[in-house]
Parts: C-alpha cells; sequence; structure tokens
C-alpha cells in the first residue's frame, strides 16, 4: 500500500477494530472519487467510522443528521434578509464543504434526501434559481440503518445508484469487541485523531487511480459480468452503464492500493459485493436470496475471458 | 397483467416514416407517371397528395368505403381507358393506382413494409419500357430509396438520422452484389425477355417496312433511333461500300413499291472471296429483317435467306439480337435467274407515268446495250438540274412522270423509284431495293452506329450474263450523300435530328463516348444470352452446360457466398479473437490440471497461482513465475514478441 493510505489506513484501523477489509474498501471508495453508503444496525460504529476517514483525510467535514422533519433548506443554505444592506443573503448551507457526513440518511423524508442528488452527481447545487459550485473534493459519506426497521425511508434506487459503494461492518469478532470494552471510550480517540493527508496530496493520489492500466482482457471480463446481470434471469434488471464505470473506478482503486499499476480480475470480484450489491435486486426465483448471495452466484458463473 | 409485444400488425409508424415511402412510391412511379394518360397520374399523385396531407392536419384515415370506391372506379376508366386490364400499359396503370392507395391506407409496420416491397417490384416494371443505362441507375437510385426507408421503419427507439439509414442501405445493396452477379451469370438464361411481353409493348418501335410509298423513309429519316451496330473484325469498309441490305420491293401500283409475299428461300449464299466479316447488334424493329452487307455470304442463326437475297429471321426481331455475319462488297448475284421471275421485274402499272414510257423507248432505240442506257440515264440525273433535298414539293397522279421531267426535287426514294420504273419501261429487269447506308463510325469503340436516320433506298438491276447489279441512282445526284453522310448531303436549311448534326465537336466526342459505353451494356448486359452464357461456363471449365450443371455451379457458388457471410458473422459474434497470450495461459493450465489443481473458470490468476503454490509447495516459485508473466502481457499492457516468446517457454519447460 503506498505510505500515505497505508497511514491514513492505519489510523482508522487503531479507532475501528478488526475491520480492515471494509476500511480498506472505504478508502478505494474516496480514491475513485465515489461516494460512500455505510449501512448497518445501530452501534456498530458507523458515524465513527465515517467520522475517522474525513477526519484522516484532513478534510473539511460537516455532519448532518437526518431526521425526518429535515428540509431542503437544511441541507443546501438559505437566503436571509440583512437589514444593513438592505438586500438578501446566502447563507451556505452544511452541504458545502469538503466531506459531508450524511448521518442515518434514510431517516429523513425522500424530499430532503433528494437535496443531495444533484450535490452528490453535479458537485454543484441549485437553491434559489441560482446555480453554486461545490468545493473540490467532494465527497458524500452517508450511513444508514437496515431499511426495515421502524422510521426509515428507504432510499430509491436512482440514488443508491449515485454512491460508488455500499459496505456492511458487521459486529466485531470477539477478539476485537474485547480490546474495544477494555480501551477507552472511541468518541474521545476521534478527538486526538490527526489528518494524515495533505489535500493537494489526495487529488494526486485520485490521479495516479486513474491512470492505473485496464487491459481490454479486463474489460471484457467487466462487460461479461453486466452483460450478465443484463440477461440472467435472476435479476430484477441489469447494471447500468453508470454501474459498470463505478466497477471499473473500484478495480483500480484496489489495485493501486495493492501497488500496482494494472487491474486483475481479482480486484475486480474483490470490490464488486461493494459496489453492485446496492444496485441489484433479486427477481423471480431467486427473490428470497440476499443481495450478497446475488452477487456471489454473478461471479461464480461468470468466466474470465 | 399481461401486456401485447408491439408486433407489425399493431405498430402504428410515423409521418417521418410515411414521408420516406411516400417519396419512395413518387420516384418508382415518376417514369410511368410521364408515360401514362394524364388522368392516371394525375389521380394517383393526388391520392399520394392526400395522404400527405393527412399527416400535415394530423386528419382521420380515409373512409374504407372511399379507399374502395376509387379503386373501383380507377379500375373501370383504366379498362375504358385500355379496353383491357392486362397487357403491360394497363396493368402498370393498375398497379401505379392501387399502391397510392395502398399508401392511403397505410398506418402500421406491416403497411408501410409491404408497400415498400410492392414499389420494388413497380420499380421493376420500368424495365418494360427501357433497359438503358440511365434507367438502370435511375432505378438503383430508387431502389436505394425504398431500401433505406424500409429499414428506417425498423427502429423502435431512436431514429438515428437518415445518413444512417442511408447508409445501411447502401451496404446492404453492395452486400447483394456478388449475389446479384452470381445469378447474372449463373442463372439459366431463356432467349428473349424472361416473360412473354404483351403486343402492345412494340407499338412504339420504328424501322423500315415492307412498303414503300412517298414520304415513308422521310419520316424515318427525321429519327434519331438507333437501327443497329455493327463492329468489323478488320477494318471498317469505305463509306461507299456499306450498303446494308434490307426489305426487296418488286411490285409497283404506280404510287407504291412492295414487297413480295412469298419469296423462295435458298440454302446456299453464294461464297465469293474477298469476305468481310462483322458483328451485327439488331435493335429490336418488330420485323423480320436482319440487314447485312450486300451481299450477306451466311446466315444467321433461326433465320432464313431468300433468292433476292434478304435475311428473315424466323419470328420478329422483339429483343435485341447479335448475329455474326460475313459479305462480299461489289459482287453480283442470280445470273442464272429464270425468265418468269425477271417477267415480274418488268411489270409496270399500265396506263401510268405515259412520257416515262415514251422517254424510254427513245433511249431503248439510241442504246441497244443496257449498260450504256443505264450510263446515260445517270449522266442525265447527275448534270441535269436534280436536287436532293428532304422536303421535296407534292406529287400528283402520275409521280415519276412528274418527278423527271417537273420538279426533279427529292430525296433517295423518289430517284430509286424513278429509275426502276425508266429501267422497266426500257425492258430492264429491275427493282428497289430498302436499307440503310453508311452509318457513323465510332472511334471510342471502333463500331458503325447505323440510326434509322440513315435509311435508304436504292435500285437493282438485271443484267445479262451479270445477274443483279445496284445502282444507286441518289449517288449521282449527290454523291456526298453516300460519301459523306445525310449531314452533308442536305441543304444547311433542311431540318435535321440533333444527333445526326455534326457542328460541336466536343458534344460530338461525348455523344461518341456515351454510344461506345452504351454498346458494351448492350452487348454484355442486355446481350447476354443463353449462347453467351454457354460461351462464358465454357470458358471456366463446364463445357458441358446443361441446365443441371447450370443449377449445380449456382448452388455451389450461393453456398459459398452465404459460407463467407456466415463465417464473417460468427467472427463478429465472438468478438475478440483468442489472443496467443491466453492459449498458451491454457496449455499452463492444462499441465497444472494433469496434477489435480484445477483452475475454476471465475478464477482469477493470482488467487490461481496462491492456490496452487499451497497445495502443492514445490511449484510454487515456477508457477508463480509463469503467472507473473502471463498477468504482465495479458492485464499488465505489455507486449511485444520478446516477452511472449519468454513466457512461451517458460510454459513449455514447466513439468509437473
Amino acid at each position: 500500500m503506498p505510505l500515505q493510505i497505508n497511514a491514513v489506513a492505519e489510523q482508522i484501523n487503531s479507532i475501528i477494530l478488526g475491520k480492515s477489509q471494509q476500511i480498506r474498501l472505504a478508502i478505494a471508495c474516496l480514491l475513485a472519487r465515489g461516494h460512500l453508503l455505510i449501512e448497518d444496525v445501530p452501534g456498530v460504529g458507523k458515524t465513527t467510522l465515517a467520522h475517522a476517514i474525513a477526519t484522516s483525510l484532513g478534510l473539511k467535514f460537516q455532519r448532518i443528521q437526518f431526521t425526518s422533519d429535515l428540509l431542503p433548506a437544511d441541507i443546501l443554505g438559505v437566503s436571509v434578509y440583512n437589514r444593513d444592506n438592505g438586500s438578501f443573503e446566502f447563507h451556505p448551507g452544511p452541504v458545502f464543504t469538503n466531506v459531508v457526513l450524511a448521518d442515518e440518511v434514510n431517516r429523513a423524508t425522500p424530499r430532503a434526501q433528494s437535496a443531495l442528488l444533484e450535490a452528490m452527481e453535479e458537485n454543484q447545487v441549485t437553491t434559489e434559481g441560482e446555480t453554486r459550485p461545490l468545493p473540490r473534493p467532494f465527497f458524500v459519506i452517508a450511513t444508514q440503518n437496515p431499511s426495515h426497521q421502524i422510521g426509515t425511508f428507504p432510499l430509491p434506487e436512482s440514488q443508491l445508484d449515485r454512491f460508488l459503494m455500499r459496505i456492511e461492518l458487521g459486529y466485531p469478532d470477539a477478539q476485537a469487541e474485547r480490546a474495544l470494552l477494555n480501551g477507552i471510550d472511541r468518541r474521545d480517540l476521534l478527538s486526538s485523531l490527526q489528518p494524515r493527508l495533505e489535500p493537494e496530496s489526495l487529488a494526486q493520489l485520485q490521479r495516479e487511480v486513474q491512470q492505473v492500466h485496464a487491459s481490454p482482457a479486463l474489460l471484457d471480463y467487466l462487460q461479461a459480468l453486466v452483460n450478465h446481470t443484463r440477461q440472467a434471469p435472476y435479476f430484477e434488471h441489469g447494471l447500468s452503464p453508470r454501474a459498470a464505470l463505478a466497477m471499473l473506478h473500484g478495480a483500480r482503486a484496489w489495485a493501486y492500493m495493492d501497488d500496482r499499476k494494472h487491474v486483475l480480475p481479482e480486484d475486480l470480484q474483490t470490490v464488486l459485493p461493494a459496489i453492485i450489491a446496492h444496485r441489484l435486486s433479486p427477481a423471480g426465483e431467486t427473490s428470497g436470496a440476499s443481495r450478497n448471495d446475488l452477487v456471489a452466484r454473478l461471479l461464480q458463473q461468470v468466466a474470465i475471458p | 397483467m399481461v401486456s401485447l409485444p408491439t408486433t407489425l400488425n399493431t405498430r402504428i409508424i410515423g409521418s417521418r416514416e410515411i414521408l420516406w415511402l411516400g417519396a419512395g412510391f413518387l420516384f418508382a412511379s415518376l417514369p410511368h407517371l410521364l408515360r401514362m394518360p394524364i388522368w392516371i397520374s394525375v389521380l394517383a399523385v393526388g391520392i399520394a397528395g392526400w395522404r400527405l396531407l393527412q399527416l400535415r392536419m394530423h386528419s382521420k384515415p380515409a373512409a374504407k368505403w372511399l379507399m374502395v370506391l376509387i379503386a373501383l372506379a380507377a379500375s373501370a376508366g383504366i379498362l375504358l381507358q385500355y379496353r383491357t386490364l392486362f397487357g403491360r400499359d394497363a396493368g402498370v396503370s393498375l398497379l401505379v393506382i392501387m399502391l397510392a392507395l395502398k399508401l392511403l391506407e397505410t398506418r402500421t409496420q406491416r403497411d408501410g413494409m409491404l408497400l415498400g416491397f410492392l414499389g420494388c417490384f413497380l420499380l421493376v416494371t420500368n424495365f418494360l419500357h427501357s433497359q438503358t443505362i440511365p434507367t438502370a441507375a435511375y432505378m438503383l437510385g430508387c431502389a436505394w430509396l425504398l431500401i433505406a426507408s424500409l429499414i428506417g421503419m425498423q427502429y423502435t427507439g431512436a431514429w438515428p438520422g437518415w445518413r444512417t439509414t442511408v447508409r445501411r442501405a447502401g451496404v446492404m445493396i453492395l452486400q447483394g452484389v456478388p449475389l446479384m452477379l452470381v445469378l447474372f451469370l449463373l442463372f439459366p438464361r431463356i432467349q428473349g425477355p424472361l416473360w412473354g411481353l404483351p403486343q402492345d409493348a412494340y407499338a412504339g418501335l420504328s424501322g423500315l417496312s415492307d412498303t414503300m410509298s412517298p414520304g415513308s423513309l422521310n419520316n424515318l429519316i427525321l429519327s434519331d433511333a438507333v437501327a443497329f451496330r455493327a463492329s468489323f473484325t478488320g477494318g471498317i469498309p469505305e463509306p461507299k461500300d456499306l450498303y446494308w441490305r434490307g426489305p426487296v420491293l418488286w411490285d409497283y401500283d404506280g404510287k407504291t413499291w412492295t414487297a413480295p409475299r412469298i419469296v423462295q428461300s435458298v440454302n446456299e449464299l453464294p461464297d465469293h472471296s474477298p469476305q468481310i466479316e462483322y458483328t451485327v447488334t439488331l435493335e429490336p424493329h418488330n420485323k423480320r429483317w436482319l440487314f447485312a452487307l450486300e451481299f450477306p455470304g451466311r446466315r444467321p442463326p433461326s433465320s432464313i435467306a431468300t433468292r433476292d437475297m434478304q435475311l428473315l429471321s424466323f419470328t420478329p426481331v422483339r429483343s435485341r439480337m447479335r448475329y455474326d455475319m460475313v459479305s462480299s462488297i461489289g459482287t453480283a448475284y442470280g445470273a442464272d435467274d429464270d425468265r418468269s421471275l425477271l417477267e415480274r421485274n418488268l411489270r409496270l402499272p399500265p396506263d401510268t407515268n405515259p412520257r416515262t414510257n415514251e422517254f424510254a423507248q427513245e433511249l431503248r432505240k439510241k442504246f441497244p446495250n443496257d449498260r450504256n442506257l443505264v450510263a446515260d440515264v445517270l449522266t442525265r440525273f447527275r448534270n441535269e438540274n436534280f436536287v436532293y433535298t428532304l422536303s421535296p414539293p407534292l406529287l400528283g397522279e402520275q409521280p415519276v412522270d412528274e418527278f423527271l421531267f417537273e420538279t426533279r426535287r427529292g430525296f433517295c426514294e423518289h430517284y430509286a423509284s424513278a429509275f426502276t420504273v425508266l429501267m422497266r419501261a426500257a425492258g430492264i429487269p429491275a427493282r428497289v431495293v430498302t436499307g440503310y447506308l453508311g452509318g457513323e463510325v465510332n472511334p471510342v469503340g471502333e463500331y458503325i452506329l447505323v440510326r434509322q436516320a440513315d435509311a435508304h433506298a436504292w435500285v437493282e438491276i438485271w443484267l445479262e450474263n451479270t445477274g443483279w447489279v445496284r445502282i444507286d441512282p441518289t449517288a449521282a445526284v449527290s454523291p456526298a450523300r453516300v460519301e459523306r453522310g445525310i449531314a452533308s448531303a442536305l441543304p444547311r436549311t433542311d431540318v435535321l435530328p440533333m444527333f445526326v448534326r455534326g457542328d460541336f465537336a466536343l458534344l460530338q466526342r461525348m455523344r461518341l463516348t456515351l454510344d461506345s459505353v452504351t454498346y458494351t451494356w448492350n452487348q454484355w448486359v442486355l446481350g447476354y444470352t443463353p449462347d453467351r452464357q454457354r460461351r462464358f461456363l465454357s470458358y471456366i471449365g463446364f463445357s458441358e452446360s446443361t441446365w443441371q450443371t447450370l443449377a449445380f455451379v449456382l448452388m455451389f457458388c450461393a453456398g459459398i457466398a452465404v459460407l463467407i457471410g456466415a463465417a464473417f458473422a460468427l467472427r463478429d459474434l465472438r468478438g475478440v479473437r483468442e489472443d496467443a497470450v491466453k492459449k498458451i495461459y491454457g496449455r499452463f493450465c492444462r499441465k497444472l490440471e494433469r496434477r489435480g489443481l484445477r483452475r475454476d473458470a471465475a478464477e482469477g490468476p493470482r488467487v490461481f497461482a496462491q492456490r496452487a503454490g499451497q497445495q502443492h509447495p514445490e511449484l510454487a516459485s515456477a508457477v508463480a513465475e509463469i503467472t507473473a508473466l502471463y498477468i504482465a502481457l495479458r492485464y499488465g499492457g505489455e507486449s511485444g514478441a520478446e516477452r511472449l516468446q519468454v513466457f512461451k517457454n517458460r510454459v513449455r519447460a514447466f513439468t509437473t
């Protein structure tokens, strides 16, 4: 792993114990300039992870706690009348930052959720008839509870598609949990975190990721996977071209983090569950299967050309 | 709920498709529209225009009963016009009207496709009228348009734009070319047109006839139409020898010369030398004469030769015909003709042309020798004030008297007629021969082009011990007609068809080149007869070509064409060809398989290498090395024969 990234990963690993693979994926997602969705039951450290990533990358970050009465203006900002100079002044919302931590994003109404849509895709927001660019880099790290829990508005597919990766943390293993119980409170540790990356070096790393070579053979494999989801009967609908691009970018970032200048089929296979599981839904005979099972089945059935 | 799929029957096509189809229909029927009676053309265009108006106004479809009514009324009108619903003209008119009504009715894709295919059928009927290169080019353009509109109809989603559909149509036409060539060359040919053309197809053909009355040749001389073309094996003979013999007219009723109905045929034509060899490509003229230089020495296939040296085809010439000929120039024939035959060539209607009779008797007294008499008459024609013109004054009841002694203005038919009458009155057997004189030498194609304008009439007389010899009284009056063609023989004021005039050098040159191309087209495309096909087949090695052989060769070639197409399609399906790197890695995997290490199809090379290394630590380093080479070549973007060779060698050396 490149040194700088290694430093970031180690710092996050010291806070979130026993989840190095997920942390690695999260970093890969940001290196591939994608937005990240962290999904799991409450209390496994989603918010802590998001916080730790933002701080370690040395980026300005804002946290928005999504609630059912959240309004778009609370996210984007609002114009307020200034009596001194007799005009309206725009007060930027929390979205004008490098990293937005959208906590419990599925607790807000679709109206508030959609306020993030344009920001995520176009890197700009439009309010009150005016379009304003967002600072670069711009990431959304969202956390959500499993959708079957009470008081949630599931994110629509169109919005899910905008997250490059979705990761699940899962319960820690016994050893990690013991360490957690023995150690200091994680919240206190968070305030002691130091940025491990200069803002410019993140941009540089992202450029290098883009230059990782994807050979025609690899692209054949990628397309074979995408085509399979479009043709096989056990998917409700196939993967979109945006998903295909996400697969390529994610695999590149993964290969880069493995110190390679080219993508291997294994890279694609590793990042694939995180990238496509939230974009697929089962159909027909497999409607009871979990999304992760679907991805495993896909990987099993498509031969590497 | 089950949603019905949209099918050809239910999918409504939009205004763009209708416009394309309408344009295709109009262009395909345009040549017909210009030929048909005006009311049919107006009706067809009107119906098509109505459909376009419907598009514009988004109005409802025309009522079914109204369309049926129009169809019935139009059929009745066509029946009245042509007295039949069959035959070329009536049939095409009916087809055009019905297609226009189909366009009016077209709503769904199925209608549209039907209209497109019927449009192609309509297009083919143009060949019933004309088979020239411009016609073929125009029809190719129309077919292109129709195919493009058919292609445009297939897009259920976004239309890719006219450039794409037109290009696709062009590609499809090009793809069809090899098959077309195979079918053209190998499909068993039938003599003449494929289907029997109705009688009215030949109505417009012009040419010489078996009678000659004042003014009949005159009309021909104003015609640009091509009579025939001839290419010579040796050089082209001099213009004064180019007498193309046609109908021979024996009988005279005081006004009109007529060919005898029955003439004895001969089996053997006299064999003189030297001979001139040439090939004639005769345009259809709906009569039986086959033209040849005087005098023919061979009989073309399916024809007879008569005692008076005419060549007659068994059936009227209704399609372009090609025959090889030999002729010997400047000879005579028929020295042994018997008295009864000659008697007929002395007969004159009684009580006609008294002054001519009187004059003939005087001449006879003065010149007992036939040859001297003829020479004297020709001298008179030459020296006295006779004029060669295409617009002679009208002649009355005694035409020869009036012509010889009063008007003295006329062209070949007047001179030939007068001279023959004079000879018969003087007791010398004589008759009128019609045909063509000269022709235009095309230096581009090295052949002679003879037009109807080159029609000519001359005389032959019978001399004791010699037989029938040619005398051309016109040559005595206007030697230029014989030597340099009709254009130079006439006064400048006479009207001449444009193609015969020789004013502009560039135009002349272009015209000659164009005609040469047409000649080649006629020879090789339109004139590709069963005979030519046989020769072509024997050239490529099928000497005994029955239709079975033809069918075999045809199927063979078509099969090859299909296989080639299938091979290309398969290659496209496979997408990428297996490259060498992959093949070598496959070899490596098979070697490992023999050790019980089977690579899963979905297993990446690095993961597989790790697994192999764990299961067989003794192989680990070799496997890792080969895998690294493979990854570098296949995924690392590395290439080069050297690197590939190393990889190949390692895999070959790898033993389990």
